[in-house]
Order: structure tokens, then sequence, then C-alpha cells
């Protein structure tokens, strides 16, 4: 059974010019011990649909979901404070941005603690011998005294390790991570990534790992979930999708890898730009940008079967062919 | 940390020139003199006006009257009151726990209500409770001091008789100054009722020199909250499992306080202002009543010297506050 899954998830903001649906009919499973990533361009719905999980939308968002489970207990049903214990300890959130993402008035040691106060019996002292072994096994040299260290005081790389100590503080099932490793240098991202991983295949814990970067995804990802505009667009081994991508979304954001790069000197990009609130195509959302689109494509968009990747894409790519498939009118 | 004191008093000296100076200047543009005004109703010659001003030393030009108070304040003396012709730093200190006691108890009460009343505005933000709290607000705030005291003592002296209308303490009560506080001393004395009447004396004055502090903190903190409330470290809290008070009430209360603090701070000369108008509504005896009372009197000595310790006690509590949001901003600490 799936460790997480979640099914037709929509997520509706209330905004000044009328609802906004940032996430639209998502289904997203995740097995445990899994690395599901999770892709797509800036507003394609990622961090939402994970928020949306955790419980950490503002008031203005309306979250519907047929089935929402986690680790055999129903998310719907439960309420907020029934949430909460799970919340931190069984599913955990790290962000993209570290260095504001810990609290810069308490030290690095209060913040670690806290979360073990909430989530074990551990007393003080052991929550302190604790904090400092969860320092150490994300690679913070003298773990000790930086757990009397302000948030300040810690690079941004310092910080995503220490947030990743804290958010694994409570052995986690479910580890989810919003582009990690955006906010960092070159080789501070490799390095933590690895940490990840490592921590991943040691705690027997899965990890649902958004990024816009099919460069990450190749290196961690065992599948691969393509959103876009809101949608799920495609979904596959991560293997299978690189080799053969059905959506031509998918295709495209793989064209843009600097290493499958066919000119020289110039990266291909995506020409336009995912549809936001207003503008928002009648049919298929990728439409207006898709070099395959015919004009059944401005009706809707057919949600393919498994063999082709759950594909919302009324001609998927074959083999980087699209096949003309006859709708019915 | 030296340093930062070094240079905090570097700029004390130059703040108290132009205090010295404004004093100096401020109660001889009215018209009138003391010697005038002493005289009151009775005739008195001008050459006999001109006798006593000449032993007052008034009669020297503005200008070496005026290096002649810098030099006395240099070597630390006030002078004395040309009406009572007592020490001025005497009186000061007799009369300063009566404004402190009433200061210390608003300064708590605004702080005590404001910053519930801020977070619990933040929190519900747009909400009736929200609206009513900044209307609330916003009224206290604008409202003429005087006004607002003569409103509380129609209503709660006059109509309801539940607090008397001026003084510290029933006069039925007699006993040492221990403290110069009147609810301590009064507690120490051990006389029945004492500590009762100095707490119903004291209610009305707080509530009126508390009032537009509080409109202020309390508006401070809902904009601090407000702005913290969308913080990424906020999510992280929540992230974790926190219950809401604990995210609101810890986590982003310990960030909303470091504003809200140099806010407190600045309200301590809102609060010495205010005590000038309160402590005349309510005869309360402090420094207050007693430099009106030298304005009215043209009591020269009183007014220079009172202004220049007011505003050496509000450069002393701004420099603590400074020192206090060292202490609380731990990015500024290290
Ligand atoms: N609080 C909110 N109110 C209204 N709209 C929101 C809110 N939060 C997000 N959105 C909108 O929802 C859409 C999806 O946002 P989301 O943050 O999930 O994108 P993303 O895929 O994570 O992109 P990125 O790569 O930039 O993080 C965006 O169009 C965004 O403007
Ligand atoms: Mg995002």
């Amino acid at each position: 059974m799936a460790l997480l899954e979640i099914k037709n998830l929509t997520v509706s903001f209330d905004t000044v010019t009328g609802p906004f649906a940032a996430v639209d009919g998502v289904d997203l499973t995740v097995d445990g011990r899994e690395i599901l990533s999770i892709v797509g361009e800036s507003g394609s719905g990622k961090s939402v649909s994970m928020l949306a999980v955790m419980g950490l939308l503002p008031p203005s968002a309306t979250v519907t979901a047929d089935v929402m489970r986690f680790d055999g207990n129903d998310m719907l049903s439960m309420t907020a404070k029934q949430k909460r214990t799970i919340i931190g300890r069984d599913i955990a959130m790290i962000f993209q941005e570290p260095m504001s993402s810990l609290n810069p008035c308490f030290t690095v040691g209060f913040q670690i603690g806290e979360m073990l106060r909430r989530h074990t019996d551990l007393d003080r002292k052991a929550r302190r011998t604790r904090a400092i072994e969860l320092l150490d096994a994300v690679g913070i040299p003298s773990p000790q005294q930086r757990l009397s260290a302000f948030p300040h005081q810690l690079s941004g790389g310092m910080s995503q390790r220490v947030m990743i100590a804290m958010a694994t503080s409570c052995r986690p099932k479910l580890l989810i991570a919003d582009e990690p490793t955006t906010a960092l240098d070159v080789t501070i991202q490799a390095q933590i990534l690895d940490l990840l991983r490592d921590l991943c295949a040691d705690r027997d814990m899965a990890l649902v790992l958004i990024t816009h970067d099919m460069g990450v995804v190749a290196q961690m990802a065992h599948r691969v979930q393509v959103q876009y505009a809101g949608q799920r667009v495609e979904e596959q081994a991560v293997r299978e999708l690189f080799s053969d991508p059905h959506h031509p979304y998918t295709s495209a954001l793989l064209s843009a890898l600097p290493e499958r790069a066919t000119g020289r000197g110039h990266l291909p990009s995506i020409a336009g730009m995912v549809p936001g609130q207003h503008g928002r195509p009648t049919g298929c959302l990728f439409e207006p940008r898709c070099q395959f689109a015919t004009d059944i494509c401005r009706r809707g968009a057919e949600r393919q079967d498994a063999a082709l990747g759950h594909a919302l894409c009324n001609h998927p790519l074959v083999n980087g062919v699209a096949t003309r498939m006859e709708v019915g009118a | 940390m030296l340093r930062f004191l070094a240079g905090r008093f570097a700029v004390l000296i130059p703040t108290f020139l132009g205090v010295a100076l404004v004093a100096f200047a401020f109660i001889r543009l009215l018209p009138g003199d003391p010697v005038m005004l002493m005289s009151g109703e009775r005739v008195m010659s001008d050459e006999r006006h001109a006798e006593i001003m000449k032993s007052l030393g008034y009669d020297k030009p503005l200008s070496i009257q005026f290096v002649d108070y810098l030099g006395d304040i240099v070597t630390g003396d006030l002078g004395n009151s040309v009406v009572t012709k007592r020490p001025i730093l005497d009186d000061f200190f007799k009369l300063f726990p009566a404004t402190l006691e009433l200061s210390i108890c608003a300064i708590f009460l605004a702080v005590f209500l404001g910053i519930p009343a801020g977070v619990l505005a933040a929190v519900r933000r747009g909400s009736w409770i929200d609206q009513s709290l900044m209307g609330t607000a916003l009224v206290g705030y604008s409202m003429p001091i005087f006004w607002w005291g003569l409103l509380l003592i129609i209503l709660f002296s006059g109509i309801l008789q539940w607090t008397p209308v001026s003084g510290r303490i029933s006069l039925m009560y007699y006993f040492p100054a221990h403290t110069g506080f009147m609810l301590i001393d009064s507690l120490l004395s051990g006389q029945p009722g004492a500590f009762k009447s100095a707490l119903s004396h004291l209610i009305l004055p707080t509530i009126v020199l508390c009032t537009i502090p509080l409109a202020v903190i309390a508006r401070q903190t809902r904009s601090a909250m407000l702005e913290v409330l969308g913080e990424d470290y906020v999510r992280t809290a929540r992230s974790k499992g926190l219950s809401p008070r604990r995210v609101i009430g810890v986590h982003a209360l310990r960030n909303a306080l470091i504003p809200v603090v140099t806010t407190i701070g600045l309200q301590v000369g809102v609060l010495l202002a205010g005590a000038i108008l309160t402590e005349t509504i309510f005869s309360w005896p402090g420094i207050g009543k007693w430099m009106v009372d030298a304005v009215f009197k043209r009591d020269y000595p009183v007014v220079q010297g009172g202004l220049l310790l007011i505003a050496g006690i509000i450069m002393i509590v701004n420099l603590a506050v400074d020192l206090l949001y060292g202490l609380i901003n731990p990015r500024i600490r290290h």
C-alpha cells in the first residue's frame, strides 16, 4: 500500500479577482522509501500541492480531495489537532530558503529541541544528546558548539543542513523537500542532495523532491511526476521518462537540459509562460505552447493510461513522435 | 559594546545643550517675570522691581545669563527655586517618585493590554475583533488627555462616586515615605484600608496616562505581528506540528517584539509629557504638576532645571531601551 495516496486534489485560492485553482485535480502516490520527484516550471502548483498535504496553506486556500491517505490514516477526516501529531513526526518538510526558514531569535539547539519535545518523551538532557547526534549525522562540524549558534551565524548550506536535521529528528516516514537546493551554490547543492539520498537509504524514509531542475531529477528520483499549471501532465519511472517522455511538455523540459542541447552555445527554452489565474486556455492548458497541438486540443485534453505515462494529452509522444489519435468530436 | 556606549554618550552632550537652550529661552519668551508674579495684587514700584530682579541676576544680558547658567549646570548646581528658595534637585527627587509610580503603572498597563490586543487583532485580521480593537485604538490615540481625564472624573468620581477626584491617598492616612511609592508605603504602614485608598487614587490617572501609549503599542504590535506571520520561519514552526498558540505566542511574537520594544521606549517621552497634564487634572503631586506650577509662576530655575532633568531621564531610558534591543535581537548581540 502506498505511503501517501492523493486523488483529485484541488486547491483553490480566494483572490480579489475570484477563485483561482492553483492545483487542479492532481493525483499523487508515494511508496515507502521511494524518491518521487515533482517537476514543473514556476507556478505549476508544486509547492501548493505539498503545502496542502502539510496543512500549511493560508486560510484563503480551499483544499478538496477525493482521497488523502497517509500511512493508512485518512487525513481528510482528521481534525487539525490530530493532524498536528503527524505533521513534523511522520511527515516533515524542508523549504527553498533555508536562511529565512529558521527562526532568527532562537538557537539551533532550541529549534531542534522543540521538535523533539513536541513529538518524543525525551528529557532535556536526552534531547540535547539527540540534537548533537542529528547535527553530526547531517555533516555539521563541531555539532556541540553549533547548538548555541543563531541562524544568522550559519551559511545557507549549513542552515539547510540544520533544517534537514530538524525535519528528520523524529524519524519521519516521509520528507517533503521543496526545492531544497535552489538557493544554494552548485557545490553545496550536490552535497545536500547526496545527504538527502543517504538519509533516505539509511532511515527507510520516502522523499518527495520538488524541483524544476531535470538534472536533479535524473540524479535523485525513482519516479517522476510532471506538473503543469496545477495539473499532473505525466508520471513515469525516471528511466522511462528520460528515454521516452510522452507529454510534449516533458519532452520540452528534457530538451532544455544542457547535455541534451543540440545546438552549441544556447539552450532551447520553451516559448511562452505557464498560464496563471487569467487568460487560461479553455482546452489543454499546454496547447498555446505546444508544437503538436491541433484543433481538438482547444477543446480539451484526454488522460492516457499508464502505458503512456498517464499523459494528459491528445497526441502523446511515442519515441518523440506524436500519435494522431481520433478523439470523438 | 563600549564603542556603542561611547557613541551614544557623545550624542548626549549636544542634545543636553539644546535642551538647556530651549528651556532657557522658552520660559523667558512668556510675558511677565517671577518677581512681578510673586508680588501679585500688591503694587510694586518699578525701582523695587528692578532691585529684586538685579539681586536675582536677571538684569544681566541674556547671553551672560545663559553662560552663567551653563557654568552652574556643569558644576552640578541647578540652583534654587525663586519662589520657595528650596534647591531644585531636592524638590525634584522628593516629587519624582509620585510621577514614577504613576508612569510605571501606566506603562505596565499599556504593555500588558496593548501587546495581547495587537496580537489578537493581527491573528484575527479583518474580523470584527480586529476592527473594533483598532477602532478603539484610533479613538484612544486621538483623545485629548485633558478632556478624557475630565470625562472619567465626571463619570467615576462624580456620577458613580467610585473613585476619589484628586491626590495620591486619602488625608485620613499618614505614614512615613520609605520608598516614595504610595502603593508600597501604604502596604508597609500596615494601616488598614491605606493600600486600597492609594490604589483607588491611582486608577483614573493611570488609565488616562496609559491611553495613548496603549493605543500606540497595540497598533505597532499588530503591524509587527502581521509582518512576522508571513515569514518563512513561522511556516517552519507550523510544519513542526506545534500548536497555533505556540507558533504565535513564541515563534511569531518573539520576533514581533523587537520593533515593539523600540516603540515602548519611545513612549516614555510621551508618558512624561502626558504626566504633566494628567498630574494637573488629578492634582497628583509629582514633577508634572510641579513644572506646570513653576511655569505659571515664571519660576525660571525650576522650569529650566525640571526640563533638563526630564530630558535626562528620557535619554537614559532610551539608552536602556537600545541596550535591551541589543539583548532581544540576536543579530545585533553577536
Ligand atoms: N497564498 C496564495 N494566494 C493566491 N495564489 C497563490 C498563493 N500561493 C500560491 N499561489 C499561486 O498558486 C500557483 C502555484 O504556486 P506554487 O507556489 O505551488 O508554484 P510552484 O510550482 O511551487 O512554483 P515555484 O517553482 O515558483 O516554487 C501560482 O500561480 C501562485 O501564484
Ligand atoms: Mg514552489
